[in-house]
């Protein structure tokens, strides 16, 4: 489904890369994890993959389903299924969750020839994805993220993935800032989206996670790079090693090259 | 193509109504001093006490300095080489529409005016001033009906010379402000409404305002009139041709409203903006305000302002009735070399007043936004309350938007609340948007209507979608 290849990536107009040659395979029907130390290029590939602007693609392509998609724009890549639940879901004043997911549900649903849904139709069709993560209705009249606690805002990023149900989503630390009982809840919901038809990409930092949703592989990326691939039990050797170990065969390997 | 350009580039979308209109006119000198008065009367037919009140206000403006307090800066107007009179020749006195210059139409129909029947079955009754003239005035009779009178304002001097010497220069005074005096000097057309008493106005009035003619001011001069128990919503629409030369809009709009009276007043402001780097457009100079004098009695501004090089209006109310209610609902939109200094003054003397004020600017490109309120309570306006929301939104690091709120409360019963907010469209706003599968040029457009709805809903029905069309051109264009 995504094929990653030797990606190096740098921030428009500079020449400090920070994505390093990433490589990465993702078939349909797989969760994958992506830990790894702050700083060490995370969001940014998802941010990459995703077409934020802020980025410029250096050397190496990005595939999605076979297609080249390194020259379209964020929303040509949502259209083909792509999608991003953000470490940090930015707030937008004056337009209600309602009102951005019907128009994005419908913009999607145009675009892949699909049809579109009424108001009233969408309506039912959000009252079911609320449950999948237990959110009151109240939130679908707030403007997006406005003034949500940090964990109400990981949720509304589930949520919103839950209607769009795309094909392949990175969901970038939405595990972080949520209380107990919500990480439950949640980690509850992505397990119901997850299928055989679509991919997850799981950015954490933490094992804790993972006990709730079973990974097939875990991925560990330092310096703006994937050092070290490996199934689930990977997380946690991390868990109890820390990186300090890989890091110093990391270092040394870079220097061995 | 970087987010912050393609926002710059959606907002300098082209002036859509930069054509002007190849009509005959009839000739008058440029230049200003009373014998041009006295011709400009004249030739309007005016009575001996019109003529009075505009050589006084001559003589109060000679000796008044043009204001300089505003935060814009611009080239003071010629006023020796305005043309202060300018009528097309064929000039109308028209009882059907078939009668108006087909010029004029097309002019019109090319603005998307309401002229037209289709319009009419809206319920619409519309007035077009073309340059100085009023050129038409539709529905009279169904108006006529209700007891209604809306008519240009010449035409009220010569019907209903006993309301306008009541009630004109009853609210903003010949010599209130320098551009005021220059209007009542010169004044040339505009509309008239009076709505009787225990009256609802049958439909939303509208008048339509455009300056063709390359060297002519425009000094129109509204009054609208509400008696007791009685209530009308006028919207008033401008546009103007592109020209390089600056262009002086100074008109003077009086709103009264007695007992449990309601007057709502709407503008879509869409004067010639000019060009990239400031030559050319309109200087809007335009003195407006409202007196609730009968208690009860209520009057909302509602305006948007997209166009002119420079603005500079303030509409107002003054409270005066007890238990009356003012409004003010804004956006003002600036781009390219744009200066807009806009806002509002809430005069409570009455008792239990209250006032709200909504403002909305949006800056884009290199223009200025500012907006300057004013709430001033005075020792007898026990229970007086007053609520201020002034946001502003940029676009692009090169724009500017400032606040200039005052506040005087002479009663220490009175509340006033005033909170304000700046924020700048962000590309990580964008980009989220876009991420979920909206366009870019969508997602711009959402975020300005988000920011602006609290205020477009404040619009009569039959024009929010005009404004939101409008606001669409402006923000619509070439991204990508
Ligand atoms: N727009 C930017 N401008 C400057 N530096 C950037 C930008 N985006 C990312 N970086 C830098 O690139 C590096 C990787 O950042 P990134 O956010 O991808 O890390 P991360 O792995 O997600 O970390 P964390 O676990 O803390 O979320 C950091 O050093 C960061 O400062
Ligand atoms: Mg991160």
């Amino acid at each position: 489904m995504l094929e990653i290849k030797n990606l190096h990536a740098s921030v428009e107009g500079e020449d400090q890369e920070i994505l390093k040659g990433v490589n990465l395979t993702i078939n349909k029907g797989e969760i994958h994890a992506i830990m790894g130390p702050n700083g060490s290029g995370k969001s940014t590939l998802a941010k990459v993959v995703s077409g934020h602007p802020e980025y410029e693609i250096t050397d190496g392509e990005i595939l999605f389903e076979g297609e080249d998609i390194t020259e379209l724009d964020a929303d040509e890549r949502a259209h083909l299924g792509m999608f991003l639940a953000f470490q940090y879901p930015i707030e937008v004043p004056g337009i209600t969750n309602r009102t951005l997911l019907r128009e994005s549900y419908n913009t999607i649903a145009r675009e892949n020839g699909r049809e579109e849904l009424d108001p009233i139709e969408f309506d039912d069709y959000l009252k079911e994805k609320l449950d999948v993560i237990d959110m009151k209705d109240e939130f679908l009249e707030r403007s997006i993220n406005t003034g949500f606690s940090g964990g109400e805002k990981k949720k509304n990023e589930v949520f919103q993935m839950a209607v769009l149900n795309p094909k392949l989503a990175f969901m970038d630390e939405t595990d972080s800032g949520l209380d107990i009982d919500a990480l439950k809840i949640v980690s509850d919901g992505i397990n119901k989206i997850a299928g055989p038809e679509n991919a997850i990409v799981l950015i954490t930092h933490y094992q804790r996670l993972l006990n709730y949703i079973t990974p097939d592989y875990v991925h560990v990326m330092m310096g703006g790079k994937i050092v070290k691939s490996a199934g689930k039990e990977l997380a946690l050797e991390l868990e109890d090693q820390g990186y300090e170990q890989l890091e110093k065969e990391f270092s040394l390997n870079g220097e061995a090259q | 193509m970087s987010e912050t350009q393609a926002l710059e580039s959606m907002i300098g979308e082209e002036y859509k109504y930069g054509f002007s209109t190849d009509v005959e006119y009839e000739d008058f000198p440029k230049g200003l001093n009373e014998d041009i008065i006295r011709e400009l009367s004249a030739r309007k037919e005016e009575p001996e006490w019109m003529l009075e009140f505009r050589l006084k206000a001559y003589r109060a403006w000679t000796e008044m300095e043009e204001p300089s307090w505003f935060n814009a800066t611009y080239e003071k107007p010629d006023f020796e080489n305005i043309q202060y009179y300018s009528a097309p020749k064929n000039k109308p006195k028209l009882d059907s529409l078939d009668e108006v210059d087909p010029k004029i139409r097309e002019t019109y129909e090319k603005l998307g005016i309401p002229l037209e029947e289709q319009k009419a079955l809206a319920g619409v009754a519309v007035d077009a001033v073309f340059d100085s003239v009023s050129v038409f005035t539709s529905f009279k009779e169904k108006l006529a009906e209700a007891g209604v009178i809306f008519c240009s304002i010449s035409e009220a001097i010569k019907n209903h010379p006993e309301l306008v010497k009541k009630y004109m220069g009853s609210v903003v005074p010949a010599r209130d402000n320098f551009y005021a005096a220059l209007n009542s000097a010169v004044f040339s057309d505009g509309s008239f409404c009076y709505v009787p008493k225990d009256t609802i106005c049958p439909m939303e009035l509208s008048t339509y305002f455009r300056i063709n003619n390359m060297n002519s001011g425009q000094f129109e001069r509204t009054l609208i009139i509400a008696e007791d128990n009685s209530h009308v919503s006028y919207l008033e629409g401008c546009t103007a041709p592109m020209y390089d030369e600056h262009q002086l809009h100074a008109a003077v709009v009086e709103l009264v409203a007695m007992d449990n009276a309601e007057i709502k007043y709407s503008t879509i402001q869409n004067w010639y903006s000019g060009d990239e780097e400031g030559k050319g457009g309109i200087y809007n100079f335009v003195t407006k305000r409202g007196a609730c004098r009968g208690k009860n009695s209520k009057i909302s501004w509602t305006q948007l302002e997209t166009g002119s090089a420079v603005t500079l209006k303030y509409p107002s109310v003054i409270l005066q009735g007890d238990n009356s209610i003012g409004e003010f609902y804004s956006v003002a939109v600036t781009n390219k070399k744009q200066q807009a200094d806009t806002g509002t003054k809430m005069i409570h003397i009455g008792k239990n007043t209250k006032s709200t004020i909504i403002s909305k600017g949006i800056s884009a490109g290199r223009s200025n936004n500012s907006y300057r309120g004013e709430v001033k309570i005075n020792k007898g306006a026990d229970g007086a309350r007053n609520y201020s929301v002034c946001d502003s939104m940029l676009i692009g690091q090169e724009c500017g938007a400032h606040t200039f709120p005052y506040i005087e409360s002479k009663n220490p019963t009175a509340s006033v609340e005033h909170e304000a907010s700046t924020s700048r469209v962000g590309e990580e706003q964008i980009f989220y948007l876009m991420q979920r599968g909206i366009s870019e040029q969508d997602a711009i457009s959402m975020i300005i209507n988000g920011f602006v709805k609290e205020v477009l809903k404040e619009l009569p029905l039959e024009f929010a979608t005009e404004a939101n069309a409008l606001l669409d051109v402006k923000l619509e264009g070439s991204v990508g």
